[in-house]
């Protein structure tokens, strides 16, 4: 038998509007298989998004879904797990979306440590408002809105979350598909904020103006670029030059926020 | 191989070419803007180029 992506798509909504050899559609099954392996009810689900290309996300998919305002996916996301602690919340966007419009929404997420999964599709690029640069996009390379290349230092989304306080922080690329859908069941399973970074190609408006000239040559990069935590610890500086690490980056365990929410309403409505 | 069979679903194939060119096995060719199974005798189930697909439109049929 085939894998079942059927069962969690609403009918009617496929083929997706992603252009060809976009890596949104890799991550978009990787994140079916991660809830169907955990088991999670749909109607007890929330998948949270912002504006772009990776927040169409949730309209294809048959959970309770919020399509929101640009960049503030992970404020709305918080409202909802506030309301509804006991909801599964997953907020889906890209890195314009999470890092640069939403970017205050996403450290004040992270520093909460409130209990919800952010998948953060990095594609270096604001793909659907046509080609602008983003904080993600590599210093030197060209967008529409950099002709002569990006002068600004870059992101480390990674980094940024563990920095802001997300008590779980793991990366990955769309290449590598089968650990896309590990890192976020292992997201989900945590007990407060998760970030997974997902690398991403887009050939469209950031290959083409980057001497990508195939989705092949974006997706080989994905792949080459990629090297395991553990793998890191074996390689020189040297070796690690232009490399990002993947797997689980980051993990603890702190108070939830959900939790500590709860025990202000205990005290205040004089419960001892 | 027996009992296996690979579905390309036309209406969703975009023609990007990721399962051709990562399939271990040479598996897949393309045709035109679509993905076709040419070798499918060669195919080792390794379901790469479904879970590489990001348009839904491959499915690997496993007895």
């Amino acid at each position: 038998m085939a894998y079942d992506y059927e069962k969690y798509i609403r009918p009617g909504k496929l083929p997706h509007i992603w252009c060809p050899g976009c890596g949104h559609g890799i991550v978009m099954k990787g994140l079916i298989r991660a809830i169907d392996s955990c088991g999670l009810d749909k109607n007890n689900t929330a998948l949270v998004s912002g504006i772009g290309c990776a927040s169409r996300l949730p309209g294809y998919l048959d959970f309770c879904t919020l399509h929101t305002a640009h960049g503030r996916a992970a404020a709305f996301a918080t409202g909802v797990k506030m309301a509804k602690p006991e909801m599964n919340v997953i907020v889906m966007g890209g890195d314009g979306d999470g890092t640069a419009i939403g970017g205050n929404h996403f450290i004040h997420a992270c520093r909460r440590n409130i209990d919800m999964t952010y998948v953060i599709m990095n594609n270096l690029i604001y793909g659907m408002t046509g080609g602008q640069f983003s904080p993600c996009t590599p210093t030197g390379d060209k967008a529409s809105t950099t002709p002569y290349g990006n002068p600004d230092p870059t992101f480390d989304i990674s980094k940024l979350a563990i920095g802001a306080g997300a008590t779980f922080v793991a990366r990955t690329t769309a290449f590598h598909a089968t650990q896309i859908d590990k890192l976020i069941a292992e997201g989900i399973k945590h007990k407060g904020m998760a970030i997974i970074e997902v690398l991403d190609d887009c050939p469209t408006t950031y290959g083409r103006r980057n001497k990508f000239r195939s989705v092949i040559d974006m997706m080989k990069r994905l792949k080459d670029i990629a090297v395991p935590v553990a793998a890191a610890g074996k390689m020189t500086a040297e070796q690690l030059e232009g490399k990002v690490l993947t797997g689980v980056l980051y993990k603890e365990d702190k108070p939830e926020y959900c939790e500590q929410y709860a025990k202000v309403i205990a005290k205040a409505s004089g419960a001892k | 191989m027996s009992g296996t069979r690979i579905e390309v679903i036309e209406k969703y194939c975009k023609g990007c070419s990721i399962c051709v060119e990562f399939c271990p096995k040479n598996v897949l060719e393309m045709d035109g803007f679509l993905a076709k199974v040419v070798r499918l005798q060669d195919c080792i189930k390794c379901m790469q180029c479904e879970l590489r697909c990001p348009d839904f439109a491959i499915k690997v049929y496993v007895d």
